[in-house]
């Protein structure tokens, strides 16, 4: 890895077909400032790294996995407990999840509050945000996989937030659960998506995110000069760095799936009332403690939707924090938005925690 | 005063016009309640003393209502007459067979001059029983009527009367659910009971039982109420050779089997009753096993005593129980730590029914009061539930085999880790960027 | 063997070893186990021609053991056997033509309805179809 670029015959054919050395260059050329805050330039490498799992064990889930009402439940059952190792890869692939989605919300706020998205990062971030979006969808739409009680009602409660929304709310509601109920035809229409819909959107905009990394090189925090700071070549002193990282991400992953195995729970029973403590994953949780404690109605709005609206919002601003903070552009510290950010992170935290107590 | 008026009204508008007189006409007509036509109705309903209204109001939702059967079918008498001629007499006709209300002494034949007269029966009802006199003048309730004493139960006390409801409807009194509190009504009340001498908490010791809180907590209509055992219509304490009879129409096993122990015989010989016993009755406790063998509160020891047969067999059955049970708690204990720790035990917990049948089919094979028939149900049941802890062994070795995956799993991971550290760390102090 | 050697073979090795821990459950995964489907909500409980009028037959059906009976009159039909009083598997009576508990002597006739003894409620009843020579049942 070192070593100085050999033109060897492969690389000499390689390169005549693909223009291999121009890529090498290119990875070799990037560089890692260092300085105090550096350690969150990991965590994007750690969402990828779930990420990659992710693609792996869902391929391998797929071998047995049967996507109808009938067989759903039992081919996980049967993956878990029949299959030799199943309970290992669908464990893997559950924790997995999850804490993807816990480094990307990491990286997301790290990179918010670094301002890494000023100018010419805007696009990054823009690419990023899209991404945690699939992410949660992923997350959503594979929930219901399993076909169990839990996610079978946690789904029905989701779904139904669609309804909601004036005018085409119905038409959505039918579209996303393939009919007027939760069935088996949701569950069809939900495996599509979780394994053909989003990875390949998910890779179109990975691909991205990746390229334009790599492209623009990483941002400094205002207040650092990137020519000042020492710098690291990214291969291969910080892709060693990042391989010791997701190896030890690999550990964390096998400790939680074999200790804290994922749960099955009882088979899907339309007929039966809804279990206590219905609750979306934890990801969710947060936005659906909101719409509990909304009032029915706001003034002449229904409640939910006036949540939908902010939500829908939040993620609108979200997407557009490069675009809306012009100081930043100018290099120079907003003074609010740190306190905007830690407003949201202490919300999330309060009302997922809400959302398991009360 | 109504009607005069009505009648000087009509004549008057006789004179004026024919055409108005058809409005008049029709116009008294509804200033009265609602004119049935029935003058037994019409008349009663009017009637302020309640206790002579109330039956017209009360009829409505009687099941002989229902039928097309109106107060004459009981009563007797003429409901065409007596109202427009202002006389009740010609309504209440003995000519006509008007009875009026019967005494209570007189109500058996009353109910029965219909209920059991099967042809009349066929009519409405084919599959009703006719025989509802018959027993109940075997009845204590029904001997002492005879005898005079006006306040044992009738027909009406337990079915009431005006808005008799049929068996089947949830809201009569002698509904399966409702039974137990209809014979509390007087079985209950220490006063009303008090010339007769018997005890009157029967009603308290069945709400704690097992058989009253299977129907009065848990609505299980299964569950027998008073009549089950006594009887209904002909209800005597129980006049059964043995109480075993009434409990063997459910408990049919515990009755085949302790037919053929040898308490039969003893219990015969000493005048006890077969099943009360042991179990007691109105208050029937649910069963523990501490009841057999030889302990503390044991019932066995009640009769035998160290040194005699009996006493061994109780000792040995109650061990022979216990070894059972502790078998099946580890079969379940070892099957729920594997399944909860991700291992199939599907095919375990399928054998598993079968010893816990063992111990249900146990428990009922003690009344052979023999240990060799008990053993052989026991037996079995211990076999079958060490098969099942052989299966939930193996399930928990391969948890185990997990968990030994992951030990070594761990530290390879670490391995690699420190590995990629060390090599970062000479890479760096020979090339420093 | 120079130190730099040593770091080489660790690293190596620990790659390999790794690269083993990690390939080997996912081989195993894929190697299909002895029932290579996962049993749904349908099971086949018996072949046609092996219950003869007027028999039953006890089968499982997930964890819990069914019964599948064909009547006198050829007709078959399938029910839970767990008793609904203590839950004893049941089983079927040629004799009294009826679904009948060993345990209390509960008695079902033959679509399930508990008729005499202690059960308290009537035995599910699941769905019987002829497919081939397969006799499947499935819940409802």
């Amino acid at each position: 890895m070192s070593e100085p670029a050999t033109h060897s015959g492969i690389s000499q054919w390689l390169d005549e077909r693909l223009g291999w050395h121009a890529i090498k260059e290119l990875a070799l050329h990037k560089r890692v400032p260092m300085h105090k805050h550096s350690i969150w330039y990991y965590l994007g490498g750690m969402t990828l790294f779930c990420f990659l799992v992710q693609i792996v064990t869902g391929i391998f889930l797929l071998l047995y996995y049967r996507p109808t009402a009938e067989a759903a439940f039992e081919s996980v059952e049967f993956i878990m407990t029949d299959v030799k190792f199943g309970w290992l890869i669908r464990s893997i692939h559950s924790w997995s999840a999850n804490l993807m989605i816990f480094f990307a919300f990491v990286h997301m706020f790290s990179v918010f509050f670094l301002r890494a998205y000023r100018r010419p990062r805007e696009l990054t971030w823009v690419s990023g945000a899209f991404l945690l979006f699939l992410s949660l969808g992923f997350g959503f739409s594979g929930y219901l996989l399993p076909w169990n009680q839990l996610a079978y009602f946690a789904t029905k409660v989701g779904t139904d937030i669609l309804g909601q929304i004036p005018l085409i709310g119905e038409w959505l509601l039918t579209v996303a659960r393939g009919g007027e109920d939760v069935t088996g035809a949701t569950l069809t229409r939900f495996f599509g998506v979780h394994v053909a819909v989003l990875p390949m959107i998910s890779t179109f905009f990975l691909l991205g995110h990746l390229a334009l990394v790599q492209k623009q090189g990483m941002s400094v925090p205002i207040g650092e000069e990137y020519k000042k700071t020492r710098q690291m070549p990214f291969i291969p002193n910080f892709a060693l760095r990042d391989l010791v990282g997701w190896t030890l991400a690999l550990g964390i992953l096998v400790l939680l799936a074999s200790l804290f195995p994922w749960e099955l729970g009882e088979k899907a029973d339309p007929l039966a009332s809804a279990p206590a403590g219905i609750r979306p994953e934890w990801f969710f949780c947060f936005m659906f403690q909101t719409l509990k404690y909304i009032p029915g109605k706001v003034w002449f709005i229904n409640g939910e939707l006036l949540g939908i609206i902010a939500f829908g919002l939040g993620g609108a601003a979200l997407v557009l924090v490069p675009f809306l903070d012009r100081r930043a552009a100018r290099e120079e510290r907003h003074k609010w938005l740190p306190v905007i950010g830690w407003l949201v992170i202490l919300y999330i935290i309060v009302f997922t925690v809400l959302a398991y107590v009360v | 005063m109504k009607m005069l008026r009505t009648d000087f009204i009509l004549r008057f508008l006789i004179a004026v016009s024919i055409a108005v007189l058809a409005t008049f006409v029709l116009a008294p007509q509804d200033t009265r309640a609602k004119a049935t036509g029935n003058s037994c109705v019409d008349c009663h309903s009017e009637i302020p003393d309640k206790q002579l209204s109330d039956p017209v109001k009360g009829v409505e939702s009687d099941i002989h209502h229902a039928k097309g059967l109106g107060c004459q079918d009981c009563h007797g008498g003429d409901p065409t007459k007596g109202m427009a001629e202002g006389d009740p007499e010609l309504a209440h006709n003995p000519a006509k067979g008007f009875v009026g209300a019967p005494t209570s002494k007189e109500i058996p034949d009353f109910c029965a001059k219909c209920h059991s007269d099967v042809e009349f029966m066929k009519r409405y009802n084919p599959k009703l029983r006719v025989d509802q006199l018959l027993e109940y003048r075997s009845s204590k309730h029904g001997k002492l009527l005879e005898t005079g004493d006006g306040k044992v139960a009738t027909c009406v006390s337990c079915h009431g009367v005006h808005g008799i409801l049929a068996v089947s409807d949830t809201r009569s009194p002698v509904f399966r659910a409702n039974a137990p509190g209809t014979c509390a009504k007087c079985h209950a009340n220490a006063g009303y009971m008090k010339p007769y001498g018997i005890p009157t908490n029967q009603f308290d010791l069945y709400k704690s039982s097992v058989h009253g809180m299977q129907l009065l907590e848990k609505g299980d209509l299964a569950a027998p109420a008073c009549n089950n055992c006594h009887g209904n219509h002909g209800a005597t304490p129980p006049g059964l050779t043995s109480i075993a009879f009434a409990c063997g129409e459910c408990h049919a096993n515990n009755r085949d089997f302790f037919n053929q122990s040898p308490h039969k015989e003893a219990y015969t010989k000493m005048g006890l009753g077969e099943c009360t016993t042991c179990h007691n009755h109105h208050d029937i406790a649910k069963p523990t096993d501490a009841m057999l063998g030889v302990g503390e509160r044991a019932l066995c020891v009640r009769c035998h005593s160290q040194g005699d047969k009996g006493f061994e067999t109780a000792a040995k059955m109650a061990v022979e129980l216990d070894t059972l049970k502790l078998t099946l708690n580890l079969a379940h204990e070892l099957l729920t730590r594997a399944e909860q720790g991700g291992i199939n035990v599907r095919l375990g917990k399928y054998d598993l029914h079968t010893a816990d049948d063992a111990l249900i089919k146990a428990r009922t094979a003690i009344h052979y009061f023999d240990f060799d028939k008990f053993h052989e149900v026991s037996g079995a049941g211990v076999t079958e539930a060490r098969q099942v802890i052989t299966q939930g062994e193996e399930a928990l070795h391969d948890l185990r085999i997990r968990q030994i995956g992951l030990g070594v799993s761990v530290p390879i991971i670490l391995w690699v880790a420190l590995a990629l550290y060390l090599r970062i760390r000479r890479m760096e102090r020979e090339k420093p960027f | 063997m120079n130190r730099r050697g040593f770091f080489d073979i660790f690293l190596g090795g620990g790659i390999a070893a790794l690269g083993a821990a990690v390939l080997y459950p996912l081989v195993r995964f894929v190697i299909p186990p002895e029932q290579p489907e996962a049993t749904v909500s349908q099971v086949v409980a018996a072949k046609v021609g092996e219950l003869a009028p007027n028999s039953g037959k006890i089968f499982r059906f997930g964890k819990d053991p069914a019964i599948l009976v064909m009547t006198p009159n050829g007709q078959y039909r399938a029910f839970t056997a767990i008793c609904t009083h203590l839950d004893c598997t049941v089983q079927y009576s040629s004799e009294m033509q009826q679904i009948w508990c060993a345990c209390h002597n509960g008695h079902y006739d033959l679509n399930g309805n508990n008729i005499s003894g202690p059960p308290p409620a009537p035995l599910a009843a699941y769905s019987v179809s002829v497919r081939g020579d397969q006799i499947l049942v499935s819940k409802a």
